[in-house]
């Protein structure tokens, strides 16, 4: 424990010193919804828009930062040898590892925090009704995204890359899945595509409990979806993480 | 106390043996230096050791740990540099040091440590800002942060100036002089020479020769006598170079001629280096 809280306080250093990350990963869905909100108002179908933009923007947070974030970062320090590095001192890889993620849910934890914030005191949004259920769909999908966050990190192969083919998977997935507004108007061939994304279910979810007042319970296929995919996040990370930069 | 044994070591990556089945010994306290060509198989070696890379055959003890089974308890005894390694580019030195220092039981003084390899005007500075040599000296405080009983250097003066170079010197002799063991390699003989108590020189995954620098030289037979002659350069080689140059020297006096450029040498560990690797690749 104690290394591990170690550990977890190196990653916050690391990651609020470096500027890029700070900005991408941490303030950039921060500053969509708010561009978002100043752009946006009024209601849909009844409820008001802002209860919209604070769920797609979390939703929209998790894949870029549960997801996008963990995995440039691995990717990163792999790369640089780092992972390598701190693989011969007596610091457990369980902990490391443990630690990585906690860090960047602390940073998405954060993020959430920041938007439900605003869009309280800038657009007078009205707090959830029901705390226990965001809470855990938050958690939920933080632990579903971060696992295939350790899985794009085992399959992409550099640091160079590693920017472009997070955003490849993210702007487009949080299109379709309903992330940037609603998708119902879709060609029916990307709604099938939305069909199988793991983001259609959390915003399916979240979307769910922030406008429309539901409980988490309400849709237990849905959490399955997710669930589901973040064990298959989790094996191919077990079987694919390497802790050493690839050769050439 | 034998620190390190090795026995019939093998490893191959595919098509590429590695490493042939070596086998030496390094004592508790010793500095043994590694030397071979690019692609000699010393990296691979010391990884082994480290725990990093899993052999395909022979045995391997180091501080009576399997490295291949990398317990915790074997991690707290070992100090690591690296041939490559990168460390986060925003934290400054102290801060790294911090970092490392805390995955240990027991661990040095930071301050002391970042002094001991000469970045105590750094301690506050980026390592993105840091020189190569720099970056080095900080590989080698964080492979020493943790207090290690032994010590792997994987090439750790490479890029560094002549200065920075003796500087580091200065630092394995105070190591040894603690009563480290250090396996080091490098592509500097005279490295090896004045920093090893013991080296082998490694090709193509073979120990090639292994003793002491003395031993080296003294084992590698002849000494030269070259000289110029009517403007042609003459080289002998003698076991017996009192008696040769006594013959040499009384010829070109009666002759009445002068030996321009006369001059006697010993092999060095170089040109026992060099030899060593020559004759290796003769039988092609
Ligand atoms: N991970 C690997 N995969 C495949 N081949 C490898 C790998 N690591 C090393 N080799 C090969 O094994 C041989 C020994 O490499 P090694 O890195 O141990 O040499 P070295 O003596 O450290 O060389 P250098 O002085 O260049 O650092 C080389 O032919 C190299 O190409
Ligand atoms: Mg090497």
């Amino acid at each position: 424990m104690r290394l591990f809280l170690h550990q977890l306080r190196a990653d916050q250093l690391v990651f609020w010193r470096n500027r890029e990350s700070a900005i991408f990963v941490y303030l950039f869905p921060v500053l969509l919804f708010l561009l978002l909100g100043t752009v946006y108002g009024g209601t849909y179908e009844g409820r008001p828009v802002v209860d919209y933009l604070v769920a797609s923007l979390i939703a929209y947070g998790v894949a870029n930062t549960a997801f996008g974030g963990l995995a440039i970062m691995l990717v990163v320090r792999r790369e640089l040898g780092i992972l390598k590095r701190i693989r011969s001192t007596p610091l457990p890889a369980a902990t490391y590892v443990a630690a990585a993620l906690a860090s960047i849910v602390v940073v998405f934890l954060l993020q959430t925090a920041t938007i439900l914030l605003l869009g309280k005191l800038v657009y007078d949004a009205a707090w959830p009704d029901d705390w226990l259920s965001v809470a855990l769909a938050v958690g939920v999908g933080a632990a579903a995204f971060c696992a295939l966050g350790l899985a794009a990190a085992a399959l992409i192969r550099s640091s160079e890359g590693a920017a472009a083919v997070v955003n490849v998977i993210i702007l487009p997935m949080t299109f379709l899945s309903g992330g940037f507004g609603p998708t119902r108007d879709f060609p029916d061939f990307l709604q099938r595509i939305a069909d199988v994304l793991p983001l259609t279910y959390f915003v399916e979810l979240i979307v769910g409990i922030f406008v429309h007042g539901e409980a988490l319970w309400a849709k237990p296929g849905t959490i399955a979806v997710l669930v589901l995919w973040g064990l298959i996040g989790a094996a191919i990370a077990v079987r694919r993480f390497r802790w050493e930069p690839r050769l050439g | 106390m034998t620190a390190i044994r090795v026995r019939d070591l093998r490893k191959r990556y595919g098509q590429v043996e590695a490493l042939r089945g070596i086998s030496f010994e390094i004592e508790e306290g010793e500095v043994f230096g590694l030397l071979g060509p690019n692609g000699a198989g010393k990296t691979t070696t010391v990884e082994i050791l480290e725990g990093y890379r899993r052999r395909d055959g022979g045995s391997v003890d180091v501080l009576g740990h399997d490295p291949q089974r990398a317990e915790r308890a074997f991690r707290e005894r070992i100090g690591v540099v690296l041939q490559h390694s990168e460390m986060w580019p925003n934290l400054t030195v102290a801060e790294t040091l911090r970092v490392f220092a805390g995955y240990y039981r027991r661990s040095r003084d930071v301050g002391e440590t970042i002094a001991l390899v000469g970045l105590g005007h750094k301690r506050d500075d980026r390592i993105k800002t840091l020189s190569g040599g720099q970056k080095r000296r900080l590989d080698l405080a964080l492979a020493l942060v943790g207090d290690p009983e032994l010590v792997f250097l994987d090439e750790p003066t490479t890029g560094f100036d002549p200065q920075a170079r003796r500087a580091a010197w200065e630092m394995v002799r105070g190591l040894r002089s603690l009563g480290k063991t250090i396996l080091l390699t490098t592509h500097y003989l005279d490295e090896a020479q004045q920093l090893a108590d013991r080296l082998a020189v490694l090709r193509d995954g073979e120990i090639v020769t292994i003793g002491t620098p003395g031993e080296l030289v003294d084992a590698s037979g002849p000494t030269e006598i070259r000289y110029r002659l009517d403007g042609e350069l003459t080289l002998l080689r003698t076991d017996e170079p009192t008696r040769a140059l006594h013959e040499l020297t009384g010829r070109a006096l009666t002759e009445g001629r002068e030996l321009r450029d006369l001059e006697v040498r010993r092999a060095s560990l170089e040109d026992v280096y060099l030899e060593l690797l020559r004759e290796e690749e003769a039988p092609e």
